[in-house]
């Protein structure tokens, strides 16, 4: 036990003694998360519209100013002919066009149905679905009042609230899939790289000639690696709590638990890598690379799994930061108990256990 | 204490040790001579249990390399060819990592180097990476028997380390081998041969011969003369061709010639190199390297 807990000790001399793993684990998540959550931000904040109103009656300006009012929308171009639209969406200035057409209210208070028309920019087709689905929202609170002025019954009484992300913060999308993606990375890339710096530096040779057994050495990489990553996690969640602003909605403890779990199968694999390669850069690329396309793609930080390939959808199976991304987003943001999360807890648990006794299995206990 | 009958190993078609049997008893101080690639590292891991032999077998302490290595790794001490400490430790850290490591502490066994130690005591905070070449290889050597082994193995201690360290890492060795340690130790210098109880001569991968420093020079085969004159650059290759001549090879500013130890040879050779100015022939006792020359 003496024996194990100096291998503990000279582990964390290693980690607090370099300057440049110490920035690697606890700057690199915080900058990660800050960029993906600000910078690669799919909120849309600012969208630049046009308005060609033919008919200028009192509907139509009341839904322009509900426009203007409504904060997302900046209309900066008013068109007086059809022609011109063209023009304007060449230039590249306009993500949105309102187009009404003549005898807007007229049109509206008889029934027979006034038309409007949403033009937008489509070479971006997310983010022009999302504009227009904006400025639908926007018409739909408008038609509601014409209603209530009429002294008729609402024809149209649409009431969306997007469920646990009330204002559509990306944040909130962002933050678990970092999370999947960051604590994988550091951790996998850490203790394969640390293993395969004793190969390389020879004293591998000088443990492998003593009386240690390999699940020690194993166990003794892991746990500061552990230790230091449970650090780093509290930093995340905090950051992401209070500067984000982002909801810890769930049972903290099975936060906690989740991410621990996630954490050992990040190192496990890291264990894995390292009995495979025998360089500190080959353990760099590995884990970079073949870690990262796949987590990056296939866990659903990216895009969404249902859209994906009935052939990706099954890859994307393996790949550890889906099942945690998935109930990330439903022990942190839903708020939802252990009961709804058992398959991911068990999918985890399951990966941990196999890259251990495969680790264990592959260490080789000569040179 | 250490006994190898026929080991072999192979890497990739090349015999890196090819048949060796090597016997070696308890406290004696047993060198391993030869160059580059003469298989020594391979040698040390196999006898180590770091490496699985082609052939043959090795017992260490009457275990087997294969069987018992488990044990066999409690009872040896061991100094890699490569500088093997944790560079980013200090001195003391690394002492009291491998200390550790064999469920010991520095306390119960630093007398066993205290002479050594007390050289480095002074750099103790100091990490071992910031060490000059000759304290790093005293401070691997301290790591090595921090446990008290039985059998030390030292694969080249003294290559890259100033001559005067190179004398007191010697005398190191002399001083443990007097409180009773079996020691292996290799080199690539001929000169230290001298320092061991036994030596084996041993180049790429073939085993040449074992004997006492003594008698190895003892038995040389033929006469051994040094040849100097002012042309040095023709003189090889024409002692070369000279009939008697068995090996010549340039050492330093003479030609170090082998020839057999016929009647007159000599008489013919002066004929022979009539053409040469300031010839100097004179004979010479053989040093370890005429021997290392000779059996190649």
């Amino acid at each position: 036990m003496r024996r194990f807990a100096s291998f503990v000790k000279k582990e964390f001399i290693h980690i607090f003694r370099d300057r440049v793993t110490m920035l690697i684990l606890f700057l690199m998540p915080i900058v990660m998360i800050v960029l993906f959550s600000y910078a690669v931000t799919t909120e849309v904040k600012c969208i630049q519209t046009a308005v060609l109103d033919l008919s200028g009656d009192f509907a139509t300006r009341k839904i322009i100013t509900a426009l203007e009012n409504d904060g997302y929308f900046q209309i900066t171009r008013i068109l007086h002919s059809p022609n011109e639209l063209q023009t304007v969406f060449n230039d590249g200035k306009i993500n949105l066009a309102v187009v009404f057409s003549e005898n807007f209210a007229e049109s509206l208070h008889h029934g027979t149905g006034a038309s409007l028309q949403l033009l937008a920019d489509g070479t971006e087709a997310n983010s022009a679905a999302m504009y227009v689905n904006y400025a639908q929202g926007v018409l739909r609170g408008c038609l509601f009042d014409f209603n209530r002025l009429d002294g008729a019954a609402p024809v149209i009484n649409t009431n969306v609230k997007m469920l646990y992300n009330p204002s559509g913060k990306s944040e909130y999308n962002f933050v678990p899939g970092v999370m999947g993606l960051m604590l994988l990375l550091i951790n996998a890339m850490m203790t394969s790289v640390s293993i395969v710096r004793e190969k390389e530096r020879g004293t591998m040779e000088m443990l492998l000639a003593s009386p240690l057994p390999p699940f020690q050495i194993i166990l003794a990489k892991l746990a500061p690696y552990f230790t230091v990553s449970a650090a780093v996690l509290a930093i995340i969640l905090l950051f992401s709590r209070f500067m984000l602003g982002v909801p810890i909605a769930g049972n903290i403890f099975l936060l906690l638990g989740l991410c621990l779990l996630y954490i050992f199968v990040a190192l496990a694999l890291g264990l894995l890598i390292s009995t495979i390669v025998n360089s500190q850069l080959a353990a760099m690329l590995v884990s970079g690379m073949v870690l990262m396309m796949p987590t990056m793609l296939l866990s659903g930080l990216m895009f969404p799994i249902e859209s994906m390939p009935k052939i990706l959808q099954w890859l994307s199976c393996i790949v550890p930061a889906r099942w945690f991304i998935a109930a990330l987003k439903k022990v942190m943001i839903q708020g939802v108990g252990f009961e709804n999360a058992i398959t991911e807890f068990a999918v985890l648990g399951f990966m941990a256990a196999f890259y251990v006794a495969l680790s264990l299995k592959k260490f080789k206990i000569r040179l | 204490m250490i006994s190898a009958i026929n080991i072999s190993k192979n890497y990739g078609g090349v015999r890196a040790v090819d048949s060796w049997s090597v016997e070696v008893k308890r406290g004696e101080l047993y060198g391993l001579i030869g160059p580059d690639g003469a298989g020594k590292t391979t040698f040390f891991r196999l006898l180590t249990t770091m490496l699985l032999p082609d052939g043959g077998s090795a017992t260490v302490a009457g275990m087997d390399i294969v069987k018992d290595f488990k044990k066999i790794r409690r009872i040896f001490g061991y100094m890699p060819g490569k500088f093997s400490l944790y560079e980013d430790l200090t001195v003391e850290e690394n002492l009291r990592f491998f200390a550790a490591l064999f469920e010991t502490t520095i306390e119960q066994n630093i007398h066993l180097v205290e002479e050594i130690y007390s050289q480095l005591r002074r750099f103790a905070d100091r990490p071992a990476g910031k060490l000059s070449g000759g304290m790093k290889q005293k401070l691997a050597l301290c790591c090595a028997m921090i446990h008290s082994p039985e059998v030390l193995f030292l694969d080249e201690p003294t290559t890259g380390v100033d001559v005067v360290s190179r004398r007191e890492f010697w005398e190191m060795l002399k001083t443990l081998k007097s409180k009773g340690l079996t020691i292996m130790v290799s080199t690539p210098y001929m000169d230290e041969a001298q320092m061991c109880d036994r030596i084996a001569l041993v180049s790429g991968g073939r085993f040449l011969g074992v004997d006492t420093p003594e008698n190895t020079v003892k038995n040389f085969d033929g006469k051994l003369f040094s040849v100097s004159a002012d042309s040095m650059k023709t003189l090889t290759a024409d002692l070369k061709a000279f009939p008697d001549t068995i090996t010549a090879f340039s050492f330093g500013d003479s030609v170090h010639l082998r020839i057999r130890d016929n009647d007159g040879s000599i008489d013919h050779l002066r004929q022979y190199l009539s053409n040469y100015k300031n010839l100097v022939i004179s004979e010479i006792q053989p040093a370890i390297e005429d021997c290392f020359m000779a059996k190649i």
